[in-house]
């Protein structure tokens, strides 16, 4: 399928400053990509560079097609958005907000079905200026489909909302993509995208250190899987002599890093077979945010091998 | 331009605005303050009354009494009595304050019927030339009168007063095109620069760049609503006026340029003074800069004609003075070719600005 986003070489610089410098990208149409950084990464640069809404310095982006700046009109019609801290007129009820919508777009979307489906069914004629943060934050989803769009962009859509609200949003987005719709997702929340995401990219100062399926991404830069036991170092120094694997010891924990899955078991044995008194075991995996915790740092102080996981 | 997407936006605008309470209040009754205010304030410093002070040393005979009743009637004087000695009364006079004062001698009637010369002593300030002039004026005119009437004459020569213009109107007649003027400029004015700095902060326009409405519809609809609202304040600011000063102005159909031009021109500048600048506060000081003289200078208040000639040059650089002098020539002077002349004056310069508001204000960042 062709890519629903296209990114090569962009460049965004406000003065000296390069907030976006010289990073390129794809999104297959239909995929849900995610896109991740800390504060001031570029990220809401880039997205908006996407969605029209500021132009870039340099490069190439071609959004279904089309240059997101110069032919914002027909993009619009085409993707929906909502953007950071969703705002809207105060005084103005979310079902009357989706018929304006409506009419703005031509479309004539059944307020009630769009409301039901981002569960606000229950606020329907609440004014604006009444609702949660969670509440305004799914009106903003439930705008960003009345014209029905192949791309949605959610720029922070679950910042700042309770767990509840959170997972209410996580099946909308699941729900975009059994659609056959392509999202474009940034998050601060690590574990949200790699529950949802099919593939992610890693921004940090304005260059992608990573992009890949977040499997991919732990694989490549995650440290491998460990078993861990709560013991003495004894422990340590017996399994060292017997498997030929790296063994750590520290604060009563003894680590083991796994080379392949039988090695659990020749690990469980040879602890067993050394008579040394151990409490309880478990084993151990990177998870996406200790990966980008780790590659964020390394970058940081200097030290990141820039390779791109595929 | 799409009449469907200026109406859906015209419809969230009224939604939010009639539901703020304060809002629709204020916008209610402000118009009728206006008009009650300014009208207690101005319509009295027409021809002042000045108080005078009497003493009646003919003991109150009938000559003396028709002589003080004829002053009361021209209603330029208000008269009060005292039993003051005649040696003292203008150190009296002094002692409280007042400026006018008047002796009927001892002996007025009598030598008045015998047809012997006699006089009234008029005292006056000095300091106070308005009232001095005014009370010998009134005095003079009733003495005349009197004289007249011991000759057993009666007048030749008379004069009849005719206003300039047509009907006669007095000062609220003038206010009340001025006042629809000053609220034409105002409310939007002020409102359409709070709104561009606003939704600009909080990310409305970017949200409303996602949309089809295009910057020339939105703008549209809100120069409906300001057109709207001035229908109804100009509406009850007339019956205002009429109900609390019966004001005479004449309201027909050429009143409604005006009222169409007017906010089409002042939402559009209030746009343009709110894009131009790059803060809020920025905002609220151009808007200033540009209000506040136009409220003042353009014939608001008083009429352009009074200015010191100077002002005048400046008052007809005003936009404002062409709305408020056009509704005047159809209020008050009937004459619609300069009415025609001013709203024509109106309706480009509102283009201008809409034009300009339309290039300057951007909905989304380089």
């Amino acid at each position: 399928m062709a890519d629903a986003i296209e990114v090569e070489h962009l460049i965004k610089r406000y003065g000296d400053l390069a907030a976006v410098n010289d990073i390129a990208f794809r999104v297959a149409s239909g995929s849900v990509f995610s896109f991740l950084g800390p504060n001031g990464a570029g990220k809401t640069t880039t997205t908006e560079i996407l969605e029209g809404l500021r132009r870039r310095t340099e490069g190439t982006v071609r959004v279904l097609g089309l240059d997101p700046w110069t032919d914002s009109r027909p993009l619009h019609d085409r993707i929906g958005v909502i953007p950071q801290d969703f705002r809207f007129f105060e005084k103005i009820t979310p079902r009357e907000a989706i018929e304006y919508y409506g009419s703005l777009f031509g479309t004539r979307p059944d307020a009630g079905d769009l409301l039901a489906r981002v569960q606000l069914a229950d606020k329907a004629e609440s004014r604006f200026d009444t609702l949660s943060g969670g509440q305004k934050q799914k009106l903003g989803l439930a705008l960003s489909l009345t014209n029905n769009p192949e791309i949605c962009f959610l720029d922070e859509p679950t910042t700042g909302l309770d767990p509840t609200a959170r997972r209410a949003i996580w099946k909308v987005i699941r729900s975009l993509k059994a659609e056959g719709r392509t999202v474009f997702l940034t998050t601060h929340y690590l574990e949200e995208a790699e529950l949802l995401a099919d593939r992610v990219a890693i921004i940090h100062h304005g260059r992608i250190i990573a992009d890949g399926a977040p499997s991919d991404i732990i694989a490549a830069y995650g440290r491998p899987a460990r078993i861990r036991f709560e013991a003495p170092p004894a422990l340590a120094d017996y399994l060292r002599a017997h498997l030929g694997l790296p063994v750590t010891a520290e604060d009563g924990r003894v680590e083991v890093e796994l080379h392949e899955k039988g090695d659990v078991v020749r690990i469980l044995s040879a602890a067993e077979a050394s008579g040394i008194r151990w409490q309880q075991f478990a084993t151990e995996q990177d998870t996406l945010e200790d990966v980008f915790v780790r590659l964020v740092g390394q970058m940081d102080e200097g030290t990141l091998k820039t390779e791109t996981a595929t | 331009m799409r009449w469907t997407r200026i109406l859906a936006d015209f419809k969230i605008v009224v939604r939010s605005y009639v539901r703020n309470p304060v809002a629709l209040f204020f916008s209610l009754i402000f118009p009728i303050i206006l008009i009650a205010l300014f009208g207690l304030i101005f319509s009295g410093s027409g021809t002042a009354v000045i108080p005078m002070t009497v003493l009646n040393l003919d003991h109150n005979s009938p000559a003396s009494q028709e002589f003080m009743d004829a002053l009361n009637s021209t209603s330029f004087v208000k008269l009060s009595f005292v039993n003051w000695s005649a040696s003292s009364f203008a150190a009296n006079l002094g002692a409280n304050d007042d400026t006018v004062g008047l002796i009927i001698p001892e002996g007025f009637e009598a030598n008045f019927t015998a047809h012997r010369p006699v006089n009234v002593t008029l005292y006056t300030d000095p300091e106070d030339a308005a009232s001095a002039g005014q009370a010998v004026f009134v005095v003079s005119e009733v003495t005349n009168a009197f004289n007249l009437k011991a000759a057993n004459g009666s007048a030749i020569l008379g004069v009849n007063t005719e206003n300039v213009g047509s009907p006669v109107y007095t000062y609220i007649d003038y206010l009340i095109p001025g006042l629809i003027g000053f609220s034409i400029l105002t409310s939007p004015m002020f409102s359409m620069v709070d709104i561009a700095a606003s939704y600009r902060k909080e990310g409305i326009f970017r949200q409303l760049s996602l949309t089809p409405l295009t910057r020339a519809e939105w703008l549209s609809s809100h120069i409906l609503w300001y057109m709207s609202l001035t229908f109804v304040t100009a509406g009850i600011m007339i019956g205002a006026g009429i109900v609390l000063f019966g004001a005479h102005v004449t309201v027909s159909l050429g009143l409604i340029p005006f009222l169409v031009a007017g906010p089409f021109l002042f939402v559009s500048l209030g746009m343009l003074m709110g894009s131009v600048a790059k803060t809020p506060e920025s905002a609220a000081l151009i808007g200033n800069i540009v209000t506040f003289p136009m409220m003042f200078l353009s014939g608001t208040f008083f009429p352009v004609s009074d200015f010191p000639p100077g002002l005048q040059a400046f008052a007809h650089v005003l936009p404002l003075y062409y709305v408020i002098d056009g509704m005047n020539q159809v209020m008050l002077f009937a004459n619609a070719a300069r009415a025609l002349t001013d709203v024509l004056v109106v309706f480009g310069i509102a283009v201008v600005f809409f034009l300009l508001a339309i290039r300057f204000f951007q909905w989304r960042d380089e």
